[in-house]
């Protein structure tokens, strides 16, 4: 892709047994990581999981009390001026300068990379126009919105083309517009090439996202794989089929066996954890049936019904959640764990946005999955 | 399918990664140093609110002290000529406080942790807070000083003098202004930061030579209020300003404001290096 990439086979970002301890509570405990070049890495957790404290340590902020960290084969505690040169770091926060007006933000930023001043500028009004900000290139960063803000914040960190893109949380607080524009940019930049490192609590971010998502809870890594690999063990789309009491249960699995993707299982209604039926009558029976991807299921699954001559009530598709992954690996939820951990300022506005952002999935489901289907 | 596919923008390629080696010595410092100072000394013209409440105090100050207290304090000299420099050194030391508070502000925004990030040396982000903080401070300083001419306050020293005291002021502003560093990176918001930043400066100015003879103090406080550092930093400018001998007080002032400058830097740098948004 580059002529970096080229002549530079090693990872951009790697980390053997990370562990970092703050008193008690272990951030992270043995924390292996790769992000190869041009790819994107999810990091995924609840809040307090470590995913900040594990950019934290990439990105030189903390050091770890065990364990090894490398970018670009430069290890990060002993060398760590080599590694910042080399890294962009879009915190949790937007980092950036209120009184300043974008322009200068990056400008700055760029020259305490060292650029000389023409092409901090030049850079800055490259990046304003690839990110959408000409407009407000010289007001003051005060009148931004969240959306903008954060925007402007990603183009700090890539103003001096680092190796690695560093992204905390880049949709944490904003409101599902921003979100989505948010998304579009780092989509747009991943297709560009550039080699990130991002951290979620959303499941469906990671899964738009990220090439390979690592799923952290208590500072150990609990799963990782590709989205459709980590959906496939963890449970994934599931497809509820609601039948009378009396049905031929037999009849409606054999009928459906060829769309499942593991074992389908019957239950009877309310036993189902979340299920969305609409069903109340006692007695009813379910039968669920996981699927690697529920879009346009529902049709298929009636026609098979039918043609199988077996009657049936409802028939309703559900996709997995993050709660529904990390219930699948830890066995416990994930709202659990920010409640327990961490006690920061930040996990108010953390949780009121996980809620906005389930709102909000919904809606976006369909067009998510269509641009996987694309990729 | 097809109704609900996007049109995709282009994709953004930045290039191939920038490598370069960070800079090092000493000349990077100074420079990251200067570039840091621009990002707050821009911001100064676009929040003329902040300088109008940074000069209203001290205003307040001389009218309040040299109106109220001026037929009821036991002074040597004239209160006004007496009061005025203590005044002068505390509202020049009470802006060091501003210090604490923009270092707790970009700290609590995670604007130090992108500093940090940054391939520059970390001192350079605190030289170029306290390096700037000193612009705020001789704006209010050249306020306050009109108004005491104003009310008939005059240097009766030399010129040399007058400037002398007024850089030891500074001198002592600038070394405060790293012990308010250090209190910004450790407390963590901005509230907490203006309330521990300025507790401590009251009684230190207060129970000082500034505003009252110190023998007239109550036995148990005359001991700390004639070492008080402020103390002598008062009595050293009085001195200058209004030209009879400082001895050595200007030398002992000095010393701690070159001390405390020293101490706190070293203090303040190393806690900079591990200080993270929460």
């Amino acid at each position: 892709m580059t002529t970096s990439t080229a002549t530079d086979a090693r990872p951009a970002v790697l980390a053997e047994g990370l562990y970092k301890a703050f008193g008690e509570t272990k951030a992270l405990d043995g924390v292996d990581l790769r992000v190869d070049r041009a790819k994107v890495v999810g990091l995924l957790g609840p809040n307090g999981a470590g995913k900040t404290t594990a950019v934290k340590v990439l990105t030189t902020l903390i050091r770890p009390d065990r364990g090894r960290a490398f970018i670009d084969g430069i290890d990060v505690v002993a060398e760590p001026m080599r590694a910042k040169a080399r890294i962009g770091l879009t915190g949790q926060y937007a980092a950036v300068d209120e009184r300043l007006t974008g322009f200068e933000n990056l400008e700055h930023v760029g020259r305490l990379f060292h650029m000389p001043r023409s092409e901090a500028r030049e850079r800055g009004r490259e990046l304003l126009e690839r990110f959408d900000l000409v407009e407000s290139a010289d007001r003051v960063v005060k009148g931004y919105s969240g959306g903008m803000r954060r925007r402007l914040d990603i183009a700090m960190s890539l103003i001096a083309r680092p190796s690695v893109l560093f992204l905390d949380e880049p949709t944490t607080g904003l409101d599902p517009r921003s979100r989505q524009s948010v998304w579009e940019l780092i989509e747009e930049l991943v297709r560009g090439g550039t080699t990130t490192l991002l951290t979620t609590q959303y499941l469906d971010e990671a899964d738009r996202l990220a090439d390979e998502i690592v799923v952290i809870d208590h500072g150990r890594v609990i799963a990782r794989g590709t989205s459709d690999e980590l959906k496939t063990t963890l449970g994934g789309d599931v497809l509820e089929v609601t039948v009378a009491p009396d049905a031929d249960v037999e009849r409606v699995v054999a009928a459906l066996a060829g769309l499942a993707c593991g074992e389908i299982t019957v239950g009877a209604v309310g036993a189902v954890g979340g299920t969305g039926s609409t069903a109340d009558v006692h007695g009813d029976k379910v039968v669920v049936v996981p699927v690697l991807k529920v879009e346009h299921m529902v049709p298929v699954v009636v026609r098979a019904l039918d043609a199988a001559g077996v009657a049936f009530s409802d028939v309703a598709g559900r996709q997995s959640t993050l709660d529904d992954v990390f219930f699948a690996i830890t066995g416990h939820a994930a709202e659990d764990a920010s409640d327990t951990a961490e006690t920061s300022p930040k996990g108010k506005s953390g949780k009121a946005a996980a809620k906005a952002a389930k709102q909000g999935k919904q809606g976006k489901q369909t067009e998510q999955m269509t641009k996987e289907a694309g990729r | 399918m097809t109704a609900v596919t996007e049109t995709r923008a282009d994709p953004i390629d930045l290039g191939p990664a920038r490598i370069e080696e960070p800079p090092t010595g000493f000349i990077w410092v100074i420079k990251d140093s200067w570039t840091e100072a621009t990002r707050h000394l821009r911001a100064v013209p676009r929040n003329p609110e902040l300088l109008v409440f940074a000069t209203i105090q001290p205003i307040m100050f001389i009218v309040l002290f040299v109106y109220v207290f001026r037929g009821s304090v036991q002074v040597p000299i004239d209160y006004v000529q007496y009061v005025i420099p203590g005044i002068f050194a505390q509202t020049v030391l009470f802006n060091s406080a501003f210090t604490g508070v923009g270092v707790a502000d970009d700290l609590s925004k995670g604007i130090i942790d992108r500093l940090r990030s940054l391939p520059m040396y970390p001192s350079a982000v605190l030289i170029g807070r306290t390096v700037s903080d000193i612009v705020r401070n001789v704006v209010t300083f050249a306020v306050m000083l009109a108004v005491a001419f104003a009310i008939g306050f005059r240097f009766q020293g030399t010129v040399m003098g007058a400037v002398a005291a007024t850089g030891l002021m500074f001198l002592f502003s600038y070394a405060f202004s790293w012990i308010q560093a250090l209190i910004g990176l450790s407390v963590g918001s901005v509230e907490a930061a203006n309330s521990a930043g300025f507790i401590w400066m009251f009684p230190l100015t207060f129970v000082s030579s500034a505003f009252v003879d110190v023998s007239h103090m109550v036995s148990w406080l005359r001991p700390f209020a004639r070492n008080n550092p402020f103390t002598i930093l008062t009595n050293a400018c009085r001195a200058l300003y209004n030209g009879y001998p400082a001895g050595s007080d200007a030398w002992v002032a000095l010393a701690w404001a070159l001390g405390i400058t020293v101490v706190f830097a070293l203090l303040t740098t190393r806690k900079f290096a591990q200080s993270t948004s929460s």
